[in-house]
């Protein structure tokens, strides 16, 4: 009885194994394909649209609650320090730096992940994807490589959106509470704010971006089964999204804190 | 019913000699060459040698050997599980075969290079059981995405191309509407028009009445057949639907245990003497038959 737990682990370890080989092979194909034709740019544009200007709303939802929380929040510990002076700063480096990417791609983790794993496992389940093929289509281009382009450039405009519209509404606290006038808030604000900081904390939402549209068109591109694995499919894009934005986010600070560390 | 036609082949060659010759009634069915013979002959389309195919521990072909002469409508039958659909996806190379060859338009699937695969894949259409047609899409754009990927025509050519299909299978009105505005019938009937925009040599039909009234299975089944006769188009089906293989079947072969055990005319192989295949005809179905031959 011992043995048979540890065989069943060894047989699900090679499982993942051979999964996330399958999965690094996956990722591998868009390397190999997305510079070359067939260019489905309708789809990208499409798909920039369903990812990004239907996501304008929750990430201005989410940069507003999280600017201004973070305002209330910070008000008193910073005045009891008697450095309310430095709450814009304080609020921009958070935001921009890691609060604002982070948490906009985790809201989008849910959004755009369960939709692509969703909209692709039940293309699979009802034959659409055999039908591309069949039609020499394509249909890694069409699905998978659009899907990617499109969260690669629309994360870091959405993360933009979201950090400005949280620094509103770490102003409009501001204003309500202390009366600070926007132009003292918005140049203390920026003032606090470097290059690296703006494009490396910025740009590192592309990679989340990557990871989100690969990881969910390729769990929804291998479903094999019917409607739950199909629900099944959706719920695992957005953990597996999210465990592997956080786990990356470690890994680009700590790479671009060696590549520019402050002085 | 008619089980077997009375003219000398079984259909006449079309005028513009888009079909080859159709395969004559009084000579004997095509036996599939052996393994590693080379290309078939040029009168057959789709043959199978010797094909074995599992999923893990279940062994669904077991050596399926088969001929498929041009111009013919052969109809796979069986019961659930017997490898009809593993059969049929080997033809445009959905799935790979195990063991054994599978040559199609005088190529062997598994051997060709993805481009090969997906030139191909332009002369064979196929028709899957739920249509699948692509839900983004209007009518029109799923056509018009097909032709915009594999034709020169502009715009105005691949218009003329989209209504003439359309009109073909009788719904012209629908180019705007979503595959979820659709009846089944009428998927059934885009996803053919879909699959013949390029007009093929060779249709594979996934249940094409498969859920259908039997006023859209007889509309189904007479496309099909037109396709036939009017195109030369060499097609093989998967059908549970008696009315359907009545309709549309040149030639039958019957699945079982991952092996056809019978062939023939859909009347040759209801008659059977093997209780699995009488059991899935009915003995009234296979007595109708022997009453028709009796009585002619």
């Amino acid at each position: 009885m011992a043995s048979k737990p540890a065989i069943l682990n060894l047989s699900a370890f090679t499982e993942g194994l051979a999964r996330v080989g399958e999965f690094g092979s996956f990722v591998g194909d868009f390397f190999k394909r997305f510079w070359r034709p067939p260019f489905e740019w309708k789809e990208v544009w499409r798909q920039m649209d369903e990812v990004g200007v239907k996501s304008f709303l929750l990430t201005a939802v989410t940069g507003l609650a999280i600017g201004v929380v973070l305002a209330m929040q910070s008000r008193g510990t910073l005045a009891r320090f008697g450095a309310e002076a430095v709450l814009p700063k304080m609020l921009a480096l958070s935001l921009v730096k890691e609060i604002g990417p982070v948490f906009t791609s985790l809201v989008l983790a849910g959004r755009v992940g369960a939709g692509i794993g969703a909209e692709i496992g039940s293309m699979r389940v009802t034959e659409q994807i055999d039908a591309l093929e069949v039609g020499s289509l394509k249909p890694y281009n069409y699905l998978v490589i659009t899907r990617v382009i499109a969260c690669v450039v629309m994360f870091p405009i959405l993360t933009v959106w979201a950090d400005a519209i949280g620094l509103f509404g770490g102003f409009m606290e501001s204003y309500i509470v202390g009366n600070v006038d926007y132009r003292v808030f918005f140049a203390s604000a920026f003032d606090s704010l470097t290059f690296p900081d703006i494009i490396v904390d910025t740009g590192k939402t592309a990679i989340f971006g990557f990871i989100v549209a690969s990881v969910s068109s390729f769990l929804g591109y291998t479903v094999r089964g019917g409607t739950r694995e199909v629900g099944q499919a959706a719920m695992q894009s957005v953990v597996t999204s999210i465990l592997l934005i956080l786990v990356a986010d470690v890994i680009v600070v700590a790479v671009s804190l060696a590549l520019f560390a402050p002085d | 019913m008619e089980a077997a036609r009375s003219d000398e082949t079984l259909r006449p060659a079309t005028a513009d000699g888009h079909a080859g010759p159709a395969w004559p009634l009084g000579k004997p069915w095509p036996e599939a060459q052996p393994l590693g013979s080379g290309p078939p002959p040029d009168d057959i389309m789709i043959e199978f040698r010797d094909l074995y195919k599992s999923f893990g521990e279940k062994h669904i072909l077991r050596g399926v050997t088969m001929a498929i002469p041009k111009g013919v409508s052969t109809v796979i039958m069986g019961g659930s599980g017997t490898g009809k659909s593993v059969t049929i996806k080997h033809v445009v190379g959905l799935l790979k075969a195990d063991q054994g060859e599978v040559w199609v338009h005088g190529e062997n699937v598994d051997e060709l290079s993805k481009d090969g695969l997906d030139q191909l894949r332009l002369k064979i259409g196929f028709l899957f059981q739920s249509g699948a047609l692509f839900d983004s899409m209007t009518v029109y754009e799923q056509m018009d995405f097909v032709l915009k990927r594999h034709t020169d025509l502009d715009a105005d050519g691949r218009k003329d191309r989209i209504m003439e299909t359309l009109e073909w299978v009788n719904l012209p009105k629908t180019t705007s509407q979503y595959p979820s505005e659709l009846s089944g019938g009428q998927r059934k009937r885009i996803g053919l028009a879909r699959s013949i925009i390029l007009q093929p040599d060779i249709m594979v039909y996934d249940e094409p009445t498969t859920g259908l009234d039997p006023i859209s299975v007889r509309v189904v089944s007479n496309l099909i057949n037109r396709l036939r006769d009017e195109r030369g188009i060499t097609s093989m089906t998967i059908t549970h639907d008696l009315l359907c293989a009545e309709m549309i079947s040149d030639h039958v072969f019957y699945l079982l245990d991952g092996v056809y055990a019978e062939s023939g005319t859909l009347a040759e192989v209801a008659q059977s003497d093997k209780p699995e295949i009488r059991e899935f005809f009915g003995d009234e179905y296979a007595m109708m038959f022997k009453t028709v031959r009796d009585g002619a």
